[in-house]
């Protein structure tokens, strides 16, 4: 176990790096820099003076080292748009909402996806079945901005069951959040309801009928257990399309989180900004599939940890 | 009585037609009996035991009897929660394959504590305790370390051992074993019967021992019951019928058990024909196409289950034709 640990840390570490390193030469690689704007028209030397202070008058290779240096010790350098704002304190008062915002999500589509799934496999092929496999195709088939701005005409303007956007109150996070999490959701239905019908046709399913079990106990003790394991594998790429897809949704309802800053620093060719927020969400996205693969060995007790996988 | 069928019917309805898997059986078993249900593939046997355990969804299938009596309760008549409140418990059953008829995902101990926990009420460290007994008294090693293994740590013959444990945990009157040996190699199999008649002979419990090999119900039981195309065709106690089959079908089953004094690189003797179509029995006896005793009643009518005359045991028989010291054509 604890070298099946030690051997993934090195590969997230090493994962980490390189695509911390990738993104920092094709940052670099895009027309354009920070400047580009701030100094229209700026003599040479007020430009030279300008890429001297973020060391970019030096060489690739050197700005390369001085960045790395920094990341591994913690430092993600300074913001080359916002005057006088490291890159650490911009991601340390945005990233908790982007967090707030994907949890949100996530707990909406497992909960969602899992009941809807369950309650289609112990209906199979009854209408309740088709219909909450219908809705879970419109599901995965819509992208998360449709369903958000259908979201906001019905909810908002219609309903007005929400408030339209901001990052006030509680309530501001449950339109985004549901919103997000639908695709999600629906992936995660169509998951379970396939694995729990493999599951109930099984011999011990039998078995515990057999024992007098009641459909209730089989359901939640024998078969839900097995029936998780191809959702839980799918958390781990949910999680991922669950953070790219937040970049939308925070634009869409206005939410100060840490994708719209990435998208902000992506245009503005804010360089530190961008890879640090690249630094930071490829560490979360290796965290959480190392904590999938983890989770595996503990649902089914078949699974054995490898190292050097 | 402690089971007394009559007129039992399981039939499933399919795209083809109906599926008449068990088309009116009787059978009987007293307490502490031990009681063999013998017949080839398909013949019903599975289906049976599945109904009569309550574990035939309907619908899909149609299921209908006189009376499927069970310590003096009509199980057909019981509602679900009274039916699970018997099966596990009074009415316990064993299956086929052990290797895929115990939950992966959990602890030995877990599932053999299960039974005990919603029949008995026992608390957990009750049901624990219990647990390793039931494991000790079925012969498995160091049962306090075992409680805690799971499936696939245990050995084919191991997990039937523990799936015997279970359904015997809670003291049932009747124990049902669909083929319980038939996943095992021979060497475990006379062991799990073993462990079988000893708990019979220990605890009293009755059990329907269902099979295809010949030689295992010989062993096991007293009394035989030799199913074909979902009906009884003969009944009897063993010695009797292995001795002497009244019926035409139990005479061919008997006849294609290889023995150890036939030449060798002989053929294997086998019944002409093929099994019935379920979906489309012949109108009278099922057997009468591969019977090589046919006579033209047969075709016409279904024999009744009747007593086999001139015997000192009771013997009954499904069919038109004596056959006792007869040879086949004559």
């Amino acid at each position: 176990m604890i070298r099946f640990v030690f051997g993934r840390l090195i590969s997230v570490i090493l994962t980490i790096w390189f695509v911390a390193t990738l993104s920092f030469f094709l940052i670099r690689l895009a027309p354009g820099n920070p400047f580009a704007n701030e100094l229209r028209g700026a003599t040479p030397e007020v430009t030279e003076a300008k890429k001297r202070e973020y060391h970019l008058d030096l060489p690739l290779r050197e700005q390369y080292w001085i960045w790395l240096r920094g990341v591994v010790t913690g430092d993600l350098g300074p913001s080359m748009k916002y005057r006088g704002k490291t890159v650490n304190e911009i991601i340390r008062q945005t990233f908790p909402t982007s967090i707030a915002l994907g949890s949100v999500a996530m707990v909406f589509a497992v909960v969602l996806g899992m009941m809807t799934g369950v309650i289609a496999a112990l209906k199979k092929n009854t209408p309740i079945d088709y219909g909450l496999m219908a809705v879970a195709v419109f599901g995965i088939s819509l992208p998360s901005f449709i369903l958000a701005t259908l979201g906001i005409v019905v909810l908002v303007f219609w309903a007005r069951l929400f408030p339209l956007a901001g990052w006030e109150t509680y309530s501001n996070v449950l339109l985004p959040g549901l919103a997000l999490s639908l695709p999600f959701a629906a992936k995660i239905s169509r998951l379970t309801r396939v694995g729990m019908i493999e599951i109930l046709g099984e011999d011990f399913i039998r078995t515990a009928h057999a024992k007098g079990l009641s459909e209730r106990q089989i359901v939640i003790k024998h078969a839900l257990r097995g029936a998780m394991l191809p959702v839980v594998s799918y958390l781990g790429p949910a999680f991922a399309l669950i953070l790219t897809g937040s970049l939308v949704i925070e634009k869409i309802f206005f939410i100060p989180g840490l994708g719209t800053i990435f998208v902000q620093a992506a245009t503005n060719r804010d360089y530190n900004v961008v890879l640090g927020t690249v630094v930071v969400f490829s560490s979360l996205l290796c965290f959480f599939n190392f904590v999938v693969d983890l989770s595996y060995t503990f649902l089914d007790p078949r699974v054995k940890p490898v190292s050097g996988r | 009585m402690l089971l007394d069928v009559k007129n039992l019917k399981t039939h499933f309805p399919t795209q083809t037609g109906l599926v008449r898997a068990v088309n009116g059986i009787d059978l009987q078993v007293r307490e502490g009996a031990a009681v063999g249900i013998v017949g080839e593939s398909g013949s019903g046997k599975s289906v049976l035991s599945m109904t009569m355990m309550g574990l035939v969804p309907s619908p899909p299938a149609i299921i209908s009897a006189d009376q499927v009596q069970f310590e003096g309760k009509d199980l057909l008549k019981a509602t679900a929660s009274e039916m699970r409140q018997i099966r596990g418990n009074r009415l316990a059953m064993i299956f086929q394959d052990p290797m895929t008829s115990l939950n992966p995902f959990l602890t030995i101990g877990d599932q053999l504590s299960e039974p005990l926990l919603i029949h008995k009420n026992l608390t957990s460290s009750q049901a624990k305790k219990r647990v390793i007994e039931l494991l000790a008294s079925v012969g498995i090693p160091d049962p306090v370390a075992r409680y805690r293994s799971y499936p696939h740590e245990f050995s084919g013959g191991m997990r039937q051992r523990a799936m015997v444990a279970m359904a015997v945990a809670c003291g049932p009157a009747l124990l049902i074993a669909d083929e319980p040996t038939t996943a095992l190699d021979v060497t475990i199999q006379a062991q799990i019967l073993e462990l079988m008649q000893s708990i019979r002979q220990n605890e009293g419990t009755a059990v329907i021992l269902i099979t295809h090999d010949m030689g295992v119900a010989a062993g096991f039981c007293d009394e035989i019951y030799v199913m074909y195309a979902g009906r009884v065709v003969e009944r009897g106690p063993t010695e009797r019928l292995f001795a002497e089959p009244t019926h035409p079908y139990t005479k061919a089953l008997l006849s294609s058990v290889p023995r150890l004094d036939d030449p060798p690189g002989g053929r294997f003797r086998t019944i002409p024909g093929q099994p019935p179509d379920l979906t489309n029995l012949p109108v009278g006896c099922a057997f009468s196409p591969r019977c090589p005793y046919v006579i033209d009643t047969c075709r016409k009518e279904v024999p009744p289950l009747t007593t086999v005359p001139g015997e000192s045991v009771a013997r009954e028989k499904a069919c038109f034709v004596e056959i006792r010291g007869k040879e086949a054509g004559q």
